[in-house]
């Protein structure tokens, strides 16, 4: 079961199969275990009933289009349809492009939902279709990731998940204390680096956070690890200043580890808009960035936006943040994404 | 990529150009563009349809139809009702007397509360009164970490929690210290939480009964796309807001959000966030917030600026002049003085609807030396000639002139011609608003750059060789124009 489709089962799909995992996003939801006890109802079925709610808000099921069995493809299905489309974030032209291919072959016709989803599933999976999950790893030595993104998108929570991701391998990995910016930013990485047993490299703060990087990498290839992922102070693409600064690391480590960075992950926040464009656009140029974790994709925002953003930079998602434990990682699957994307419209199927 | 709303509508309402009439179903056009220009913005998708309708009625309610320009038309008043929208400010903490005032802040992950509690503190305490912070955060790695060393930079506690795990607990206590402290304001920090997570809503609202903060601000980043909208309704319902904090605004994020925001829950927007730093927490300004949705460069800043330095009695005669038709050269020339009082013209250019694309065209061409050309043109006439360019200077004049301002024949006849066109469009302005005269003036000067632009040129160009027959035929025509002109004036 995928967990994409967690809280995404249409209202009307009443009693739910799903059980709570070990690691769905509600049972790792820290704060959740505290007073959902004393609560008459389960947490689950609390959360259901909100999100019940907030399926009704949201308005982006597919299905909805459809009162009855079959529907006329007309000028006012393809506008509903349009703000469907649009309500992912997946921007004007995006959704435009998907309306105009359903007018083309359906306009006029009586169909199935089914029919409309294919195509548009269709569509979507082709715009996505640069994307693979998995990271690029070292032949020898250690992998050198970079983390990078804009202030609180989710780089160093992101981090900690990459770091379980590893370490459950049985990988050896070390984390580099890049932030040395913002208050307490090395104090957050190094509580996780204690909680995953992860060993951690730390600068002054205030520092040049390349120094740290070098020192991390340095540290790395002393001990023989197989990881070193580095965290980065959130910046925004604008400030050319900040993002040269992430040129610079990319420069420093490459004198010890020469293949490295090995990848440049861009974390972005699954409830941005229209500006991740810019996000991946700026870094992109100035980290040479290799690819997406998409984050705080168990919210109510669907992240539709990296459907532009992967077409017009390339860029593939790598991974999905579904949470703020170090669990809820999950590799990239365009198929669940769309599923998701489109909501309880596959609700049967999934 | 992020096609600017003035530039989009100058396309689609090229057609409209010199028709000059803007009707319901010829905006259907230029209304699709902005309709565009605001989702790509990430306003979201119903805030924009309602908005839309809004804009069809105020455009008709205020029979503003009929424009010289539809496009800048138009975005004057999307402009107007985007801020009537987002408006009215109220930048007030509502602080109160004689007892502590709490305020809580909260919103989804990440999107800033920590540091913007921090920002407040700050601006609280710069206004001599005793603040303290509450770490009500005990669920991120280090949260209370980091508002304890923003509290330390700025010297103002910070309430930990100090072995206890109950939110809630912690905000009791933290207000509880704060009044026997003597603090007046007490904020609180709490953590994030997504909309849809009843089980930390439910938390929330055990805060805001046990604790009863005066103020609950949510804190939203400016990056938000359509989710603001579902989020913001979900913690407004849970919590009643009284105001809206909008992050991250430092970057090149559009800010639709802030409309979002605004028509889901009603409540006002008070502050902005401009950056990492303590200092950068700035009053919020409809009007800026405005202009940025649409991507329109800074129209407020230099109709503010234009207030300014505008001599209101020189504009008051000129329209006295406009209105009687008695509008000279000489009036021009004031007029176009006053604009250029606004700064260099290309940046004024830059920051105006539709003619941002006009500055890329002009490049680096040196506008106001060009107009120092016209001015000298202007200079060259006699009172007479400046009064009724179009009537009294002949060939023989332009010759004169064009000697005594060291320019080329051509330059003068393009002076003349132009002047005709914008007496004509400057009569329309008299009785305009600030904002729309500005514009006005703008759109001038855009014509004016034509000839600027060939006043720019190096010599040999303007001066093309002719044939006699067509030295002929040119005379002909003038002629034939002077004299429709006179006919019809
Ligand atoms: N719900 C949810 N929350 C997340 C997710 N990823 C991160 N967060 C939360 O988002 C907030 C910001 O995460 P951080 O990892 O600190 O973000 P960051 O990019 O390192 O932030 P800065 O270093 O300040 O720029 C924290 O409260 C995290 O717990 C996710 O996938 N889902
Ligand atoms: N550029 C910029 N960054 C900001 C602004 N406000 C906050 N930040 C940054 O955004 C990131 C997240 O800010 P926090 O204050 O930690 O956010 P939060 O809402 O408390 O996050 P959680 O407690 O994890 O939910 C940090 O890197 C801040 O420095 C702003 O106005 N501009
Ligand atoms: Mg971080
Ligand atoms: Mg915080």
């Amino acid at each position: 079961m995928g967990i994409f489709n967690f809280g995404r089962k249409d209202p009307k799909d009443q009693p739910s199969k799903d059980q709570p995992s070990k690691d769905s996003p509600a049972a790792s939801t820290p704060a959740g275990s505290a007073d959902s006890a004393e609560k008459p109802r389960g947490l689950l079925d609390r959360l259901k009933a909100g999100l019940a709610k907030t399926a009704q808000v949201l308005r982006t099921d597919v299905r909805d289009l459809f009162k009855r069995e079959g529907r006329l493809v007309d000028e006012d299905f393809l506008e509903e349809l349009r703000g469907i489309l649009v309500r992912t974030d997946m921007g004007p032209a995006a959704a435009e492009a998907i309306v105009d291919d359903v007018r083309d072959r359906l306009r006029a016709r009586v169909v199935d939902p089914e029919v409309v989803l294919d195509s548009i599933r269709t569509q979507l999976l082709a715009r996505l279709r640069n994307t693979e999950a998995g990271l690029t790893m070292a032949v020898s030595g250690p992998t050198v990731i970079l983390v990078t993104g804009v202030n609180g998108s989710g780089k160093t929570t992101s981090i900690a998940k990459l770091a379980r991701m590893f370490t459950r391998d049985g990988k050896r990995v070390v984390l580099g204390a890049g932030d040395t910016f913002r208050a307490a930013a090395v104090e957050q990485l190094t509580m996780w680096a204690d909680r995953l047993g992860a060993e951690i490299v730390r600068g002054p703060q205030g520092s040049d956070p390349a120094s740290v990087a070098h020192k991390a990498v340095a540290r790395a290839v002393e001990a023989g690890a197989d990881v070193c992922i580095v965290d980065t102070a959130g910046r925004l693409q604008t400030q050319s200043n900040l993002m040269q600064e992430l040129s610079k690391i990319r420069r420093v480590v490459a004198k010890l580890v020469p293949e490295a960075p090995h990848e440049v992950l861009l974390v972005i926040d699954a409830t941005a808009g229209q500006n991740a464009l810019s996000q991946a656009k700026g870094f992109k140029e100035a980290a040479g960035c290799t690819g997406i974790v998409l984050s705080k994709l168990d919210g109510s925002a669907r992240g539709g936006v990296i459907v532009p953003v992967t077409e017009q930079f390339g860029l593939p998602v790598k991974f999905v943040g579904l949470g703020e434990g170090a669990d809820d990682l999950e590799p990239f699957s365009p198929e669940r994404f769309v599923a998701a994307l489109l909501e309880g419209a596959f609700g049967a199927e999934a | 990529m992020f096609e600017s709303l003035s530039a989009s509508l100058t396309s689609a309402l090229a057609s409209l150009r010199g028709r000059g009439k803007l009707t319901e179903s010829n905006m259907r056009e230029g209304l699709g563009a902005v309709r565009t220009a605001l989702l790509e913005a990430d306003v979201a998708y119903d805030v924009v349809d309602t908005f839309l309708d809004k804009v069809v009625e105020g455009a008709i309610g205020a029979k503003v139809l009929e424009t010289l320009d539809p496009a800048q038309q138009l975005v004057g008043i999307v402009h107007r009702e985007l801020v009537n929208l987002m408006g009215p400010v109220d930048h007030s903490l509502h602080l109160q007397t004689g007892r502590a005032t709490v305020i809580m802040l909260c919103g989804l992950q990440g999107s800033g509360k920590t540091t913007s509690c921090a920002k407040l503190a700050r601006r609280i305490k710069e206004q001599g009164r005793g603040v303290m912070l509450v770490a009500a955060d005990l669920q991120r790695p280090a949260a209370i970490e980091q508002l304890a060393i923003l509290g330390r930079q700025l010297g103002v506690p910070v309430h930990t929690p100090d072995g206890v795990t109950d939110p809630v607990a912690v905000c009791n206590a933290g207000v509880a210290r704060a009044r026997k402290e003597g603090a007046s304001v007490v904020i609180l920090d709490t953590a994030g939480r997504l909309a849809i997570d009843q089980a930390l809503m439910d938390e929330l609202k055990r805060i805001d009964h046990t604790v009863g903060p005066d103020q609950v601000y949510l804190v939203v980043d400016a990056m938000t796309g359509q989710d603001a909208v579902r989020s913001a309704k979900a913690f407004n319902d849970a919590l009643e807001l009284d105001g809206v904090i909008m992050t991250k605004l430092d970057g090149d994020a559009r800010g639709g959000a802030a409309l979002s925001v605004k028509s889901v829950t009603g409540v006002p927007i008070k502050f902005i966030g401009t950056g990492e730093q303590i200092e950068a927490l700035e009053d919020f300004h409809a009007e800026r917030m405005a202009g940025r949705i649409l991507g329109m460069g800074d129209v407020v800043t230099l109709v503010e600026e234009a207030q300014r330095k505008f001599d209101q009695d020189e504009m008051a005669r000129q329209e006295e002049r406009l209105r009687t038709g008695e509008f000279t050269l000489d009036d021009f020339k004031k007029m176009l003085q006053q604009t250029r009082r606004l700064g260099p013209i290309g940046k004024v250019l830059g920051m105006i609807p539709g003619m941002g694309q006009l500055k890329e065209l002009v490049g680096d061409a040196d506008l106001d030396k060009d107009m120092g050309r016209l001015f000298g043109i202007i200079d060259s006439m006699t009172p007479q000639e400046r009064r009724n360019p179009g009537k009294v200077i002949d060939q023989q004049r332009r010759r004169r002139i064009a000697t005594g301002a060291g320019v080329q024949l051509q330059e003068v006849s393009d002076l003349v011609k132009q002047f005709d066109g914008m007496s004509a469009m400057m009569k329309g302005m008299a009785g305009m608003g600030m904002r729309e005269r500005v514009q006005q003036m703008q759109a001038m000067q855009g014509q004016m750059a034509n000839p600027g632009m060939r006043l720019g040129k190096p010599k040999g160009d303007t001066g093309k060789r002719l044939t006699a027959d067509e030295r002929r035929k040119q005379k002909k025509q003038r002629e034939k124009d002077l004299r429709r002109k006179r006919r019809g004036d």
